[in-house]
């Protein structure tokens, strides 16, 4: 009986898993055929890869468009976001809870509500269509900011305010003590929020195709390319690699929290010995 | 306490600027015409006969999508819960992940496999040797809506039932409690909090997607996001596009009330539990 139980419960999770994975995988499968359209298997072949960078379908532009978007956003926001992070901890409770849910705010709206508004922000303070890099960099690190705040405020909250203290009775100045005993105390809490804030750029749909006016990234491409008619292989291909380069980050962040609390919890074992 | 001062950079430039600002620009675009107060807008969207209907279709869609997701995602995460923590930790990572991958490729995937030339129609015709229409229909959104927002059910479930004290499942079985009733009155209730954030967070962007029912509805299926899309970005007219926009945040805000009333109802009744 127990038995039976158990296999159940491993039929279900696999039937969701398939239910997850099963049409990603088909469309993997489907961009290494030789046929035109993506809807029929017709002999093994890489032809898809080689015309997605042919200058046709032009992804050279938009691929460029996203890393910087990622980079230059995911650093700026990590820099504001780790400074907020600091400074809100330290902060009376009435205001910071203000702050926080104000912060919240791009969390909790609809993508859709919050890439009109930065639509029309933008629009009336004047920067136009044609500042399209700015204008995408500027709404990525916006709405990236958030995402590092709130994974460093728990590194802040665990490890300990005498730290910094003690480090300026021991002749740190408030910088030096910002530089080397905070900072590098929540460290794993900046690099996850880096790499999250990285992937989400990456993935951003909604809000890039409101912002965006004369520049495209990657989903905007694919968007513009296939929201009407037929779907050709080049696009299978290019979701493909998309899949591949953000499933693999989320796998280094989602593994790197897990050994961290593997290696927290032993920490903890080994206080608990010596108490 | 100098390290306050590192928050002002944000607290008062990029906070009020980016933040606020756009979302005051909503408001004045939906009630202000030539920089005079009007309501104009409001009743034209209440008047004029397209609008209200895509709001509905997106307001069942929204409330379908949800309780399938729960319908699935529940168990899921129950099943996860109760697994070894080192080896759940790692199989909900499968589970998760589909969360941060972007929702325009998964949406294009079912695209694919939902055409009429696709791999599931071939499937249902060597089988019943007629090829069924599936894409561009209420169906093809309504499943693609389930695919990609599913992940975001069960992320707040499986959190929830990992920190339930295991202690108080325990204490049931002694006092004589069956499987079904630890269930129903001590797992479940316990996980109301674990429901309540699944249901907005999979609620808020199904009620609001567009690139959804754009691919896979093909206009046949009007969503509210999608007329918000087409008025803003097709045919310039931010100020009915505003005023929608404003509408669904308050569609968002009813909802969120309403999941927050409930939160507080049951953790009033658990505090009285014990």
């Amino acid at each position: 009986m127990k038995k039976f139980l158990a296999f159940i419960k491993g039929a279900y999770l696999g039937i969701v898993v398939l239910f997850m994975y099963l049409p990603i995988a088909i469309m993997m499968f489907m961009s290494l055929t030789q046929s035109r359209s993506a809807t029929r298997w017709n002999g093994f072949s890489f032809g898809a890869y080689q015309k997605l960078f042919s200058p046709e379908v032009g992804i050279i532009d938009p691929l460029i468009t996203t890393f910087v978007v990622a980079v230059i956003s995911s650093l700026a926001a990590t820099l504001i976001g780790t400074m907020t992070a600091i400074g809100l901890h330290s902060m009376k409770k009435r205001p910071r809870a203000v702050v926080e849910s104000i912060t919240q705010l791009p969390m909790v709206n609809p993508d859709l509500v919050t890439g009109v508004s930065m639509m029309l922000l933008f629009a009336f303070i004047g920067i136009k269509q044609e500042l399209g890099l700015f204008r995408l960099i500027i709404a990525h690190t916006t709405f990236n900011i958030p995402y590092v705040i709130f994974s460093v405020m728990p590194k802040l909250r665990q490890s300990s305010d005498t730290l910094y203290e003690a480090a300026m009775d021991l002749g740190c100045s408030p910088f030096q003590a910002l530089t080397k005993v905070v900072i590098p105390d929540i460290m794993p809490g900046i690099v996850s929020g880096l790499i999250l804030a990285f992937t989400l750029s990456l993935d951003d749909f909604t809000i890039s195709y409101f912002v965006g006016g004369t520049k495209t990234n990657l989903s905007m491409l694919l968007y513009s390319k296939t929201a009407k008619g037929g779907v050709g292989t080049e696009f299978c291909a290019l979701s493909t690699l998309m899949f591949l380069v953000v499933g693999i980050l989320l796998l280094i962040v989602n593994l790197r929290s897990i050994r961290q609390e593997k290696e927290q919890a032993e920490q903890r074992k080994k206080v608990m010995r010596k108490a | 306490m100098k390290r306050v001062r590192l928050s002002y950079p944000y607290i008062s430039v990029w906070m009020p600027l980016f933040i606020i600002a756009p979302m005051l620009f909503v408001l004045y675009y939906a009630t202000f015409k030539d920089g005079a107060f009007t309501l104009e807008y409001v009743k034209q969207v209440f008047t004029t006969t397209n609008y209200l209907p895509a709001l509905w279709t997106s307001i069942w869609i929204a409330l379908v999508t949800t309780a399938v997701c729960l319908i699935i995602g529940y168990p899921v995460a129950y099943i996860l819960s109760t697994m070894n923590k080192r080896v759940a930790a790692l199989v909900s990572i499968l589970f998760i992940m589909p969360m941060w991958m972007n929702m325009l490729l998964r949406t294009f995937a079912w695209k694919m496999v939902l055409d009429d030339t696709g791999v599931l129609a071939s499937v249902i015709n060597a089988l019943t040797g007629n090829s069924p229409k599936l894409l561009y229909t209420p169906a093809a959104v309504l499943i693609a809506t389930i695919y990609d927002f599913l992940p975001f059910m069960i992320l707040p479930l499986y959190t929830t039932l990992m920190k339930m004290d295991r202690s108080h499942i325990e204490a049931a079985r002694d006092l004589g409690a069956t499987g079904v009733q630890t269930f129903t009155k001590v797992i479940l209730p316990l996980s109301v909090p674990g429901i309540i954030s699944g249901i907005t967070m999979v609620f808020v962007p199904a009620m609001s997607t567009f690139a959804i029912s754009r691919m896979l509805g093909g206009g046949k299926v009007k969503m509210i996001g999608e007329v918000i899309e087409r008025k803003i970005m097709e045919q310039n007219d931010p100020a009915v596009g505003s005023t929608l926009a404003i509408l669904l945040i308050i569609l968002v805000i009813i909802s969120m009330a309403i999941m927050n009333k409930v939160d507080k109802e049951n953790g009033s009744a658990g505090g009285t539990l014990w």
